[in-house]
């Protein structure tokens, strides 16, 4: 027994056995506070699908050795951006997702490049500085939903405002696009194929890229820059690609996250969803030099099913304010803090 | 001169011995120290002197790696030293190579740290003793008083920051005087920074010190300054004790030849001496200049010919290492380089490479190999990136170069076969091979480059004396059957003289002289010390 955990935890690492349990703990209690079990996993299957891609987006950041995109907030905005303007162009279902995807794809971009402009400057504080830079454009762009034309009576506030909502509705408009692409009802419960199928066609061209020569050259940069620098590599090129396909893969993230809650939400909202793509990826086994698409897989379906299964749990257990949000609180930053820990102290 | 306890001297070692997992670097050392001797203890890098100065101060490193075997006697009486802080208490002071100053405080408050003159103030007397305030003329007085005699005459209530470092030395040395039980002061190198007239400067402090009946044990490589300040000389050689002499006995050639003097072992090679001055160059190093941190090169000229093994030797510190980085563009370098008549470009590691230069640097684990990858990637990373080669298109577009797995795959395992590297298989992580296996998977992907000069930078260091060997026999297997021609830096003459057919010797970032491995040691030694014989022969 004491061999088996042992062996378990070298295997998988702390956060992953121990999220583990948590999970299978919550899932018992469940069973006896006799809740429906089969609709907490099913709510589960639609937030892993939802966040999928963001946690996807760390993969490429990580490899190239800026760590954990704790900007990603810079990307999201980008997704969000193009996903108003396919609505400002007043379009419709898989059309206007896929627009919004087109769009956000050079925007994501531009703001990577430029980013990572900044991130080779601060070499080893790239998380800080990360954090920071995602806090303050997600603010600068509070004053820029606000300032920007759009017209589209769905997206600005009621009554003659000016400027776009806090949360804009997408049904009627792409919400769901992905989710209900040959979705399959189970016992009452809708479980989203076509998120996965994207989300699988996505881990597959990162891989795919990560096995090209440019790929390999990132990932030596990212394990060991000098090494990479004395074989003719150029580590700052291989920083600014993998942040901007980082951003990309946020951009993208956003909206399918979009379509699957069925709302576009602005403002303050991305300012601490890096975070949870972050905690995801580490609880998957991914440290903050280290990540693979294996790491990405299992982290998201760790932790996004702890999240939505502890709501219900705990609150039927101590039905006292928000004990749950106090519990994701916790493991989230908790994740988070024990990898940093972890960097400094390895080896 | 006996002391208050009888006992002539001061501090005595006695069979002082120890061993780094298994590894034995001192085998009983004797040393006797009296009172206001000045003792210089010269040796190679790797001597053990500094282990010897580490077991004396109590730094932490001994005792967790197992302490030391022998007696120390303080006054006679023996006495263990397990911290800095007993040593401290013994009145042992050491003066680093590395300044261990801060920048931010002034003269006075940097000799006076931690042992500050305090007096008190209302409140210490009614709260606690820890609220005492500074007694600044006090200190300062002290301090001042420390300076003088040393002969420096600067403010002391300058910040050290800004000051020229061989200030900052004689501010270490006036801390360590100023400790009233100053029995033993311990100078680590200390004319390795200085200026030829800081370090005159310095060496008369010392005397002066010696005089005032402080005894002092002298670590350098400049034997010309052992000759004008040491009483005694002991030489250290490979952790034995191989020369104990009087100043009277001591000559500059003495010292060098015991410092270098080993059993030469030649490995088999082929027409060895036979590579004579018609085969062609194939590089041409053209007044070269290196700035690396600590191993500056300033202007070397160096022609390599085609086919030969060259070893460029040298102490630590003196540049020998800056060479082979400086012409692979790893450090900022300026001069010329040519390579078969063509002009090479610098500080561009890519150009190097596709030059035909390959490097297998001296910092295996900080620059020679990704740890967090598989032995594969590692050998085949560098040739993927610069020669295109191991790539296959994707769906047949051009474009797009993804690793051929295959290729690769073979390829590796070849040479874990051919090289005998020792691994659970291809995939296995870099961090988890033994350092010789490290080097061979360095070497290996610098094979994989196929260049026409491999540069070798300490290629044995930190491997164990079986893998040691195997490294060896693998330059000159290469150099003989492929006729590569092979650069070797490294800091163990007995192994450059083993395998090299020149031995090129840096000393303050110039070329000294270029030896043959049957070369004397008298010459080996006094050129690695800058001091080469006027006869020296000089075979380019």
């Amino acid at each position: 027994m004491k061999n088996l955990w042992k062996r378990s935890v070298d295997r998988f690492g702390h956060p992953k056995v121990y999220c583990t349990l948590f999970l299978m703990l919550l899932l018992v209690t469940a069973f006896f506070l006799k809740q429906n079990i089969i609709g907490l996993i099913a709510t589960s299957f639609v937030r892993i699908a939802q966040n999928s891609v963001l946690v996807l987006a760390m993969v490429p950041c990580i490899i190239s050795g800026s760590g954990p995109n704790f900007a990603l907030s810079i990307g999201m905005i980008c997704g969000a951006l193009a996903g108003c303007i396919s609505i400002e162009l007043d379009m419709m279902g898989m059309p206007a997702f896929l627009t919004a995807i087109s769009l956000s794809i050079p925007i994501a971009v531009i703001a990577g490049l430029l980013y990572s402009v900044l991130q080779n400057r601060v070499k080893g504080d790239e998380m800080t500085v990360g954090t920071y830079m995602g806090y303050s454009i997600v603010s600068l762009m509070c004053i820029g939903w606000l300032i920007i034309p759009f017209k589209s009576p769905e997206m600005i506030w009621a009554i003659g405002g000016k400027g776009l909502r806090n949360t804009i509705a997408l049904s009627g408009r792409y919400d769901k696009v992905l989710d209900k692409l040959g979705n399959i009802t189970f016992m009452g419960n809708v479980i989203p194929i076509g998120t996965f199928i994207f989300f699988g066609i996505c881990c597959f061209l990162v891989w795919l890229f990560l096995k090209s020569k440019t790929g390999a050259a990132m990932l030596a940069a990212g394990d060991n820059p000098k090494f990479a620098a004395a074989s003719g590599i150029n580590v700052d090129k291989q920083r600014t690609i993998g942040t901007v396909l980082s951003m990309v893969l946020g951009a993208i993230g956003i909206l399918v996250y979009a379509q699957s809650y069925g709302f576009i939400q602005l403002y303050t909202a991305p300012l601490y969803m890096p975070f949870l793509a972050i905690s995801a990826i580490l609880i998957g086994g991914a440290s903050i030099k280290k990540a693979s698409i294996g790491n990405v897989i299992s982290g998201v379906i760790i932790f996004q099913a702890l999240l939505s299964i502890s709501l219900p749990v705990i609150n039927g257990l101590l039905p006292v304010g928000n004990l749950s949000e106090v519990i994701r609180i916790i493991v989230q930053n908790g994740v988070i803090l024990y990898a940093l820990t972890k960097a400094g102290g390895a080896e | 001169m006996p002391n208050e306890n009888g006992a002539q001297y001061v501090l005595e070692l006695r069979n002082i011995e120890k061993e780094y997992s298994g590894n034995r670097v001192l085998n009983g050392i004797n040393l006797k120290l009296k009172p206001g001797e000045i003792h210089a203890l010269v040796g190679e890098n790797g001597a053990g002197k500094s282990t010897l100065m580490n077991i004396i101060f109590g730094m932490p490193v001994i005792q967790n790696t197992g302490g030391y075997k022998g007696e120390i006697l303080l006054d006679g009486e023996p006495i263990e030293i397990k911290t800095p802080n007993d040593a401290i208490n013994y009145g042992i002071g050491m003066v680093h190579q590395e300044f261990m100053l801060m920048s931010g405080f002034t003269i006075t408050e940097n000799i006076k740290l931690n042992r500050e003159i305090l007096k008190d103030n209302a409140i210490s007397k009614v709260l606690s003793p820890l609220l005492k305030t500074l007694d600044i003329p006090a200190m300062r007085k002290d301090a001042n008083k420390a300076l003088k005699e040393l002969g420096m005459t600067v403010d002391d209530w300058l910040p050290v920051a800004g000051l020229p470092v061989g200030y900052m030395q004689f501010v270490e040395i006036a801390r360590e005087i100023d400790k009233e039980n100053m029995k033993v002061l311990v100078f680590d190198e200390p004319t390795a920074v200085l200026a030829e007239s800081e370090a005159e400067k310095l060496l008369q402090a010392m005397k002066g010190l010696a005089a005032k009946g402080i005894s002092i044990i002298f670590i350098t490589h400049r034997l010309d300054e052992v000759i004008a300040v040491a009483d005694n000389i002991t030489v250290l050689r490979d952790g034995e004790q191989v020369g104990a002499m009087t100043r009277e006995e001591a000559t500059l050639e003495k010292i060098a030849q015991l410092m270098v003097g080993r059993k030469i072992e030649r490995l088999e090679k082929v027409s060895s001496t036979e590579k004579s001055e018609e085969t062609e160059n194939i590089l041409s190093i053209k007044n070269l200049h290196v700035h690396m941190p600590g191993e500056t090169i300033k202007g070397v000229n160096l022609d390599i010919k085609k086919g030969e093994i060259i070893g460029i030797g040298g102490l630590a510190g003196q540049g020998k290492v800056g060479l082979a980085n400086g012409i692979m563009g790893l450090f900022h370098s300026t001069g010329e380089v040519y390579k078969d008549g063509k002009l090479i470009e610098l500080n561009n590691p890519r150009k190097s490479i596709e030059n035909k230069l390959a490097f297998v640097s001296e910092d295996r684990r900080g620059i020679g190999l990704l740890l967090d990858n598989s032995i594969e990637t590692n050998i085949v990373m560098t040739s993927m990136q610069i020669q295109d080669k191991f790539l296959k298109p994707l769906l047949g577009i051009k474009a797009f170069k993804m690793m051929d797995n295959k290729e690769i795959r073979e390829h590796a395992e070849k040479y874990i076969k051919d090289l005998d590297i020792r691994c659970t298989g291809p995939t296995q992580y870099t961090r988890r091979l033994s350092g010789g296996n490290q080097q061979k998977v360095c070497i290996a992907r610098a094979l994989t480059l196929e260049p026409d000069i491999l540069f070798v930078s300490e290629p044995t260091r930190g491997i164990d004396i079986g893998a040691k060997k195997l490294v060896l026999d693998l330059l000159v297997k290469l150099n003989v059957e492929h006729g590569m021609t092979i650069v070797m830096t490294s800091s163990e003459l007995g192994e450059l003289r083993s395998v090299c057919d020149r031995i090129a010797l840096i000393y303050d970032g110039k070329l000294q002289g270029i030896l043959k491995p049957q070369d004397s040691d008298i010459d080996y030694g006094l050129m690695m010390a800058g001091k080469p014989r006027t006869q020296a022969k000089e075979v380019i």
